[in-house]
């Protein structure tokens, strides 16, 4: 009896469970769908949703007009980069509050996070000023740093919960053993962080390759990534819903294949020490 | 060999000093829309004409507008040619953010372009942007509707007639509604709707001394017009309906009428994305008789901002996409109703031009909105369905969500009307007009 419950119980939550999972995987289903349709078939009312003459001829348009390939470049250049910088900058700094804390690591933490909290838009005019006073109007290098800015709250939280997980004790029997810090961070450290960096770095990736604001607004022609790309087939004034949908399927494509790959690391990081 | 070499240099380099021409590479920055589009497709024959490379930036209008307005404010110089509206080109003109169009070739015939079109993208009489393409609004109905039901649509229809169409149209049975309109929140949405339907019932939203007009008794018959109207025959859920939305309805034979802006007749008459395509006919926008059409006036139009490095070549560009060779060019590749349409007089001239089912009535509607004398009592500013002043688009947006909220039945006429003259007296108070 108690073991059918238990079944019955187990069927339940894999049901909800999945029930769940596509809900939310809808959109995405949907704007792929949407990509594979005529800009006739998209606005159909009723929606068709998979008996319709699938076509490529918007995947065709999307590429005959923009230059995918660059803003791809883009997106992986300032994606990539700014995490691994962040990464550089912030492991020193979890290890120093999470091993050697002072007073006020708890206040430092807060307020590292509260910049998170202020709306974009509020600095957008001093950072576009100092952009152009910079030269960095436009080029990957200034948008690198600022998404590694942005998110550098977040890689910091994230790598300060991991590192408080690992036992000081061991640390200490490596610096007992002559180990210099460089080596106790490098070769003791992260080996034993190594599936918190990950999801540290997966999750990063993915927050600065959708990031919108920044992206739309600190780029004209050369640097933009594919958030642009996506913002260039959107119209009020015309249904290019197909193409818009087309455009986006590209655009997150690489970053979907990315989580799917990596969604072992990315969920044993995230759950890295929830369960005691 | 070595000296054939430098020969040839000194040749190319004394062709190139020779014409005073250095080639550029100019960034434009543009909207998503079909003739836009198209203008980037032709990019090679200005390239081969001037030597000068283009990099294009299209983005949604929204984030455009957010884009260039911050780029332009700060002379940041990230693009040498903005697409901007009819609502920013007299502001930024007078800020002395755009380059003045006043060194334009004599071929370029500047006196050429449709004067509704130069008049509300100039500020003190110069030119501060090139119309690339101009529009205006009108009346879009389904022939076969509009006879089964036993009317005949009039060129310029009343606010009267239209109603009672729309009711005789109506077939909820069937999914018809008898019209469309915008009801979505936003100053260039359903705001620029009400604003021109208030227009010709005589409201305005400013007295002489810019003293909001919402308390006046034509804005309340306006708006209450319209609530009816659209209970009585308009589409479930219009308080959302933007431009896409309707067009997605009327395309799909939903709407027996449709209000909106000229440039959807293209749409909405291409058999490839319309259902009903050859049962389009056009009309006048309505009016109640006090001798304003409920028309709007806009214009995409290419300016030159002032922190732009590259004025000559981005002149160059902006007299070669705006100039009578370009329409050329895209009719003998694409066909007349193809063309930007409503910039220039000499297109409505052109017989080819004139047979294209949607010409003439374009050509009306523009010249029938004034945007120098927009309402029936006189005001203190330009612009029809917008006030060219910068505070408009922000005041303009909260007054139109009010209003949304009426059409979605959370408040009424009056308490909508009583909350957009304090919010808009409060605004300008505060911006120093009061």
């Amino acid at each position: 009896m108690a073991r059918s419950v238990t079944q019955n119980r187990k069927i339940i939550n894999t049901s909800a469970a999945w029930a769940v999972g596509l809900l939310i995987f809808f959109p995405i289903l949907w704007t792929i769908l949407t990509s594979f349709k005529t800009e006739a078939q998209a606005i159909s009312d009723p929606p068709v949703f998979l008996a319709f003459d699938w076509t490529l001829e918007n995947y065709g348009a999307v590429m005959e007009r923009s230059n995918y390939a660059r803003f791809l470049w883009n997106s992986i250049v300032i994606a990539g980069g700014s995490t691994i910088l962040g990464i550089i900058i912030a492991v020193p700094a979890a290890w120093s509050m999470a091993f050697v804390p002072s007073k006020r690591t708890k206040d430092i933490l807060l307020w590292m996070l509260s910049t998170k909290m202020l709306p974009a838009v509020g600095v957008l005019y001093p950072i576009y000023l100092l952009f152009i006073k910079l030269g960095l109007l436009d080029t990957k290098f200034g948008l690198t740093i600022v998404l590694m800015l942005i998110n550098l709250p977040i890689i910091v939280w994230m790598l300060y919960t991991y590192f408080k997980e690992i036992p000081g004790e061991i640390l200490e029997a490596a610096r007992m053993d002559g180990a210099s810090l460089k080596e106790e961070v490098l070769y003791v450290l992260t080996p034993m962080a190594i599936p918190g960096i990950a999801s540290t770095l997966l999750l990063n990736v993915i927050l600065a390759w959708n990031e919108a604001f920044w992206t739309l607004n600190l780029t004209a022609a050369k640097a933009a990534p594919l958030t642009a790309f996506i913002a260039s087939y959107s119209s009020p004034e015309g249904l290019f819903y197909a193409k818009l949908s087309a455009a986006s399927t590209m655009a997150i494509a690489p970053i979907l294949i990315l989580g799917w790959f990596s969604q072992k690391q990315l969920v044993s990081g995230l759950t890295f020490g929830a369960v005691k | 060999m070595y000296l054939k070499a430098s020969l040839g240099a000194a040749t190319a380099m004394a062709l190139v000093m020779g014409s005073g021409a250095i080639a550029d590479t100019i960034t434009i920055a543009t909207v998503n829309n079909g003739d836009m589009i198209r203008m980037q497709g032709y990019t090679d024959d200005f390239t081969a004409k001037t030597g000068h490379e283009v990099e294009w930036v299209t983005l949604e209008e929204n984030v455009l507008r957010q884009r260039v307005t911050t780029d332009i404010s700060t002379k940041g110089g990230a693009f040498d040619i903005m697409t901007i509206g009819m609502y920013e080109t007299p502001i930024w003109g007078a800020n002395g953010w755009l380059v003045p169009l006043d060194g334009l070739s004599e071929e370029y015939d500047v006196d050429d372009i449709l004067p509704a079109m130069r008049a509300g993208l100039s500020h003190d009489g110069t030119l501060y942007a090139a119309p690339f393409y101009g529009e205006s609004s009108m009346v879009m109905y389904r022939k076969d509707l509009m006879e089964k039901a036993g009317l005949e649509m009039p060129d310029a229809p009343t606010w009267e007639f239209i109603r009672e169409a729309a009711a005789a149209m109506t077939d909820r049975d069937n999914e018809i509604n008898g019209i469309c309109l915008r009801g979505k929140a936003g100053w260039g949405e359903g705001g620029a709707f009400i604003t021109v339907t208030g227009n010709s019932f005589g409201a305005r939203w400013f007295d002489e001394d810019w003293n909001a007009q919402f308390d006046q008794p034509e804005w309340a018959d306006a708006l209450n017009f319209f609530v009816g109207m659209m209970e009585e025959s308009g589409p479930p859920g219009y308080a959302t309906n933007g431009f896409n939305e309707n067009l997605s309805l009327f395309q799909q034979g939903k709407c027996g009428m449709w209000i909106d802006a000229t440039v959807a007749a293209s749409f909405v008459t291409n058999p490839e994305d319309s259902t009903v395509a050859d049962q389009v006919g056009f009309a006048l926008a309505p009016n109640t008789g006090l001798g304003k059409n409920a028309n709007w006036l806009w214009a995409w139009a290419l300016a030159i901002p002032a922190g732009s490095q590259k004025v000559d070549a981005a002149q160059e560009f902006l007299e070669w996409a705006t100039s009578k060779d370009y329409i050329e060019l895209v009719a003998a590749n694409e066909g007349w109703a193809n063309v930007p349409p409503g910039a220039r007089t000499s297109l409505y001239a052109n017989p080819e031009y004139q047979a294209v089912p949607f010409a003439q009535m374009t050509l009306d509607s523009i010249n029938a909105a004034d945007p120098q004398n927009p309402t029936v009592k006189p005001v203190p500013y330009v612009g029809v369905q917008f006030v060219a002043i910068p505070e408009f688009a922000g005041i303009a947006t909260e007054v139109s969500q009010e209003f949304s909220a009426v059409y979605a039945g959370q408040q009424t006429v009056e308490e909508a009307l009583e909350k957009a003259q304090a919010l808009t007296n409060d605004a300008m108070e505060a911006a120093g007009y009061r």
